[in-house]
């Protein structure tokens, strides 16, 4: 069912539209947000000004952003995707450009008072887009091959331009955040299983060539994929990072050092303690309760998210909020699974934790898209 | 686009199993990153508690490499050598008693040694390393390193050691490097923290002292993990220091190697100038004390021995000792007379021996008199009266201003420990001084530089340079830092006549080259090389009417520290100044005899650019000089040479 099939009259109108909103994920986000301004002031070294101040005022904006969005009736959404995808790959393009002019990696365009980086922005939009081609497609049409043959390259145009950046933890939730959304529409599974086949296989195969006379990379290239897999063999660059990020969260213990006494984080062994680094810091000093809690927010914002789109009607509406909450979920688990070991480090945040503005706006606007998802769905 | 029921209500259904499937999936996840989270904070804390406690991060100094000082040519005067040593550091070696026990079977040591190392130890600080060997032999230095696991808290490491490599040649003029004690850090304000490391080397005395800050460079640093056994585990980081630069200084190490030979066992100093520029091409001071001992850590009975011998190793008599310059000073009275207009230079005063003034006899050298005396034949005779004359006829306040304007009185700055002023006596100075008024018996004594007058063998170098040269020498030690040569000075002219300055110059010429002259017997008979000088011998003390009374008449019959000095400067060549020389012997006598020659032979050897040959000496002396030079233990100086033991 689609929003044309349902009663635009049915859905709430001025205050009335407060009352639909979603007010547990909005306390869940906010109690995240929350701990994150703890962390960031225990790591500043109980200094407010130097991360915890900022990244309050960009949550309280944020928060209001997230709720005005909420209000935008779900069908403008839907109606800017196409634009709103364009827009955003000229300025990946835009972005390489300049990066190349600049001769280095460059993700950020610098627009006077606020550095935009579109690369996040893509996040949302791709999701966005997707959601509206599933929603226009034929239920019929869905797992034919040239119909998801459209999605593969609406996926791959912008992560091959964010490789290119080079950014490769942002390209893996591009292609995975996609992938989800096309999983949730209902496309074949054996597609998926053929792509995680294929990939397996030439992994494989690749790995398989080394040492072999038909050897598929060069012995620099293998070493970095060494690294890459097992830090623990570049003992001075990420590799020591990871241990210390490591014993940082395993001292934590049960329940952790307490408040600001955390010493790994304090004696400056994580370079990335602000940002990618943050959970350890919150696992050392609140120990397993601490870190547990946050967990069991994350996991609560996913339920409340997967239940207001599997109650939604609305197929465009269900997909979104599918989308946004499952690159939430790829933010928290990669970022998660990296600091314990699980993962290969790669530069993705904690979301509503880690410090950074553009990252935590743009996600409390997705978060409103998702309100408006939750405020105008059939009744 | 309109879509049928049927069509909603499979979209419905397919959205809701995908996304319960999802939602398997995600929770999947999010129970295995608990699981993982429960198995590092529960079951695993203990091990990485242990981990976190233990770690640390230490900032480790290392200590920047002391630059090198070349001589002139290039050759290593002060360099680096290899040192293995080993230090304690108390917080890690539990029992430090047990711990050095253990040691003393592997490195030999004295009960009071063992005795003086624990006392330092439980001085210092409990994380301050304490050296407990320094210059170990390499099997020592190995056998504590195969032991370390028996010997907690010892570390053998390999650090770089001062080395003179010319052992005493240089020993005043560098001076040497010592450990910091707490005494020098008390006198510093802010003292660089590489200061603190243990056994680092800075300079105690003399250029390695004054040019501390270019030689010693900056402290790198390194960043490790260290353990809680306080081991380090690894570095992290590491910024390299900085060599401290590299000092060309004005000498030349053969020339030095020489004039130190040629004083030989004497209490004795010698100044080589260059007067074109003012390089100090040698400077010593006799007898000569091994700076390496000093860098090792002198023994006890070494350093009595030094402190107690009557020549008096440890003065540099070249720029600290003064001495009343007698007939050395004879060139600033005259010029003073000439410049002042009162005299010139066919002024003759009588001398039969002596002068009566304010009733009391001041003596000539030559008690028979010189007769009638010129000022050329006052300076080629030494004649005592001359002065006399002069000096009541043109007062102290000239001959004491001309003595400043030559280099005499006033400091000269050079980068030596202790440079003196020396006196330039005049009637404020001793109105000051001793609250007496001038007398003009003062001025006579002053006249032929005895009596108030103090200068230092650098001083009287420096004045015959100006009289050379008519210009205001100023000494130099440092030829260039780090191969950027100091800039060549210009000397302003002194504003002394020619004619003047050439009446002096001839007098000198005279002392040497003419029949009579005072040291005759040392001149230079190569022509090229003719050399211009002046003697003096200057009383420590009058013989006293009790010794005559004993039949002692001959300065040579007083016991030695009663002794004259004998003094001596000159330059050559005549005709083109290039060497100015000043060399005195402590209680040697006279001048003519005994430094005359010593300031002629290292004169010979700066212009010869080696050991003299024979030739430039008179026949009679030539076998004589040929024996002395064969006896003399010389180091052949190579360029470029840097020594095996010293490294770059």
């Amino acid at each position: 069912m689609s929003y044309l099939d349902y009663k635009v009259a049915d859905t709430p109108r001025g205050i009335r539209k407060i009352l639909s909103l979603n007010w547990p994920l909005v306390f869940l986000l906010a109690a995240v947000a929350s701990a994150g301004f703890l962390m960031l002031y225990s790591v500043a070294g109980g200094n407010i000004d130097t991360w915890a101040r900022p990244q309050m005022e960009r949550f309280a904006i944020g928060m209001v952003l997230m709720i005005g969005l909420g209000f935008v009736p779900i069908w403008f959404w839907r109606g800017i995707s196409v634009g709103a995808y364009i827009v955003c790959v000229l300025l990946l393009v835009a972005v390489d450009v300049i990066g190349h002019v600049g001769m280095g990696a460059q993700r950020w365009l610098d627009l006077g008072p606020i550095k935009l980086q579109p690369s996040e922005l893509m996040k949302i939009s791709l999701v966005l887009l997707l959601a509206a081609y599933y929603d226009w497609l034929d239920l019929s049409k869905v797992s034919r091959p040239l119909w998801v043959l459209i999605p593969v390259i609406l996926i791959l145009i912008p992560t091959a331009l964010v490789l290119q950046q080079p950014d490769l933890g942002t390209s893996l939730l591009l292609l995975m955040g996609g992938a989800i959304v096309m999983f949730a529409a209902g496309v074949s599974l054996w597609y998926f299983a053929a792509v995680i086949g294929a990939g397996v296989g030439l992994v494989w195969t690749v790995l398989e060539s080394r040492g072999q006379s038909w050897q598929l990379l060069h012995d620099y290239q293998f070493r970095r994929i060494d690294t890459f897999l097992d830090p623990s063999q570049d003992p001075l660059g990420a590799g020591y990072n990871i241990t210390q990020a490591q014993i940082a969260l395993g001292s934590g213990g049960w329940s952790g050092r307490g408040f600001m006494q955390g010493t790994q984080s304090r004696l400056n062994f994580l370079p990335e303690k602000q940002t990618d680094f943050i959970f350890t810091t919150l696992a050392e000093e609140f120990g397993f309760i601490g870190a547990g809690s946050l967990l069991a927010l994350y996991a609560l914002i996913i339920g409340f998210c997967l239940y207001s789109a599997l109650t939604n009607r609305d197929r465009f509406a269900s997909l979104l909020t599918i989308g946004i909450a499952g690159t939430f979920f790829l933010f928290f688990s990669i970022n998660m699974g990296m600091v314990m070991g699980l993962l290969p480090v790669v530069g993705v945040p904690l979301p509503l934790v880690s410090y950074g503005g553009t990252a935590m706006m743009i996600l409390l606007m997705a978060f409103g898209m998702v309100q408006s998802a939750h405020v105008h769905r059939p009744r | 686009m309109r879509k049928s029921p049927k069509d909603i209500v499979d979209s419905a259904r397919i959205i809701s199993r995908r996304g319960i499937m999802l939602g398997v999936i995600q929770a999947a996840v999010i129970g295995t990153l608990g699981l993982r989270l429960r198995s590092m904070q529960i079951e695993h804390a203990d091990e990485f508690r242990l981990l976190s406690d233990g770690n640390s991060i230490k900032i480790r100094l290392l200590p920047p490499v002391r630059g090198l000082i070349h001589d002139r040519n290039g050759i290593v005067i002060a360099g680096n050598e290899q040192n293995y040593r080993a230090t304690i550091t108390r917080e890690l070696a539990g029992d430090v008693d047990r711990v050095i026990a253990k040691l003393r079977h592997l490195v030999p040591m004295s009960d009071d040694e063992a005795a003086e190392i624990l006392e330092n130890i439980a001085k210092r600080s409990a994380i301050t390393p304490v050296s407990i060997g320094d210059h170990l032999s390499w099997t020592e230095f190995s056998s504590i390193a195969v032991n370390a696991p028996a010997l907690p808290g010892v570390q053998p490491e390999s650090v770089l050691s001062r080395v003179y490599p010319r052992n005493g040649d240089f020993s005043h003029v560098l001076g040497y490097v010592g450990r910091v004690s707490d005494y020098d850090l008390s006198k510093m304000e802010n003292p660089d923290p590489v200061l603190m490391l243990p056994e680092f080397q800075f300079g105690k005395v003399g250029a390695e002292n004054k040019l501390e800050g270019i030689l010693r460079g900056k402290a790198g640093t390194r960043k490790v993990e260290v353990n809680a056994a306080g081991r380090e585990m690894r570095e992290l980081s590491r910024q390299e220091g900085q060599q401290g630069a590299t000092l060309q200084m004005t000498l030349d190490a053969g020339l030095q190697n020489y004039a130190v030979q040629r004083l030989g066992e004497e209490s004795a100093a010698a100044v080589v100038i260059d007067v074109t520029n003012g390089d100090i091409m040698a400077i010593a001071s006799n007898p000569v004390f091994d700076p390496n001992l000093f860098v090792r850590g002198i023994s006890g009975p070494d350093y009595r021995a030094l402190m107690e011998h009557d020549h008096r190793p440890l003065a540099d008599k070249t720029v600290q000792g003064v001495y009343p310059p007698g007939s050395t000073f004879k060139m600033v009275t005259l010029l003073a007379g000439l410049e002042s207009g009162i005299i010139n230079e066919g002024t003759r005063y009588y001398c039969n021996g002596a002068l009566e003034v304010a009733g009391r006899k001041f003596h000539c050298w030559s008690r028979g008199g010189h007769g009638s005396v010129s000022a050329v034949e006052s300076l080629m005779k030494s004649c005592d009266v001359y002065y006399y004359e002069v000096a009541r006829a043109v007062g102290i306040d000239r001959i004491a201003e001309m003595a400043r304007r030559l280099g005499i009185g006033i400091e000269h700055d050079l980068p030596m420990s202790a440079v003196a002023t020396g006196i330039a006596p005049d009637r404020a100075w001793k109105q000051e001084r001793y609250d007496q008024p001038w007398v003009v018996g003062d001025s006579l004594n002053a006249s032929i530089g005895q009596g108030f007058v103090l200068a230092s063998p650098l001083q009287l170098a420096v004045m015959t340079a100006r009289v050379a040269t008519g210009r205001e020498v100023k000494p130099r030690l440092v030829r260039a830092i780090d191969g950027v040569p100091e800039p060549t000075p210009e000397f302003a002219d002194l504003g002394l006549s020619d004619r003047n300055l050439r009446a002096a110059r001839r007098g000198m010429d005279a002392v040497m080259n003419a029949t009579g002259g005072t040291a005759a017997r040392s001149r230079i008979v190569t022509e090229e090389w003719r050399m211009a000088g002046k003697t003096g011998t200057s009383q420590v003390r009058n013989i006293t009417a009790a010794e005559r009374a004993r039949g002692v008449t001959r300065n040579d019959q007083l016991p030695w520290n009663r002794r004259d000095h004998a003094l001596f400067v000159c330059y050559a060549p005549y005709d083109n100044p290039k060497y100015a020389v000043s060399v005195i012997v402590e209680h040697g006598g006279g001048g003519s005899a005994v430094a005359a020659p010593v300031a002629r032979d290292i004169l010979l050897y700066a212009l010869s650019g080696g050991v003299p040959p024979l030739s430039a000496y008179p026949d009679s002396q030539r076998s004589q000089i040929e024996e002395m030079h064969r006896n003399m233990r010389l180091i052949t100086p190579v360029a470029g040479n840097s020594s095996g033991r010293t490294r770059a």
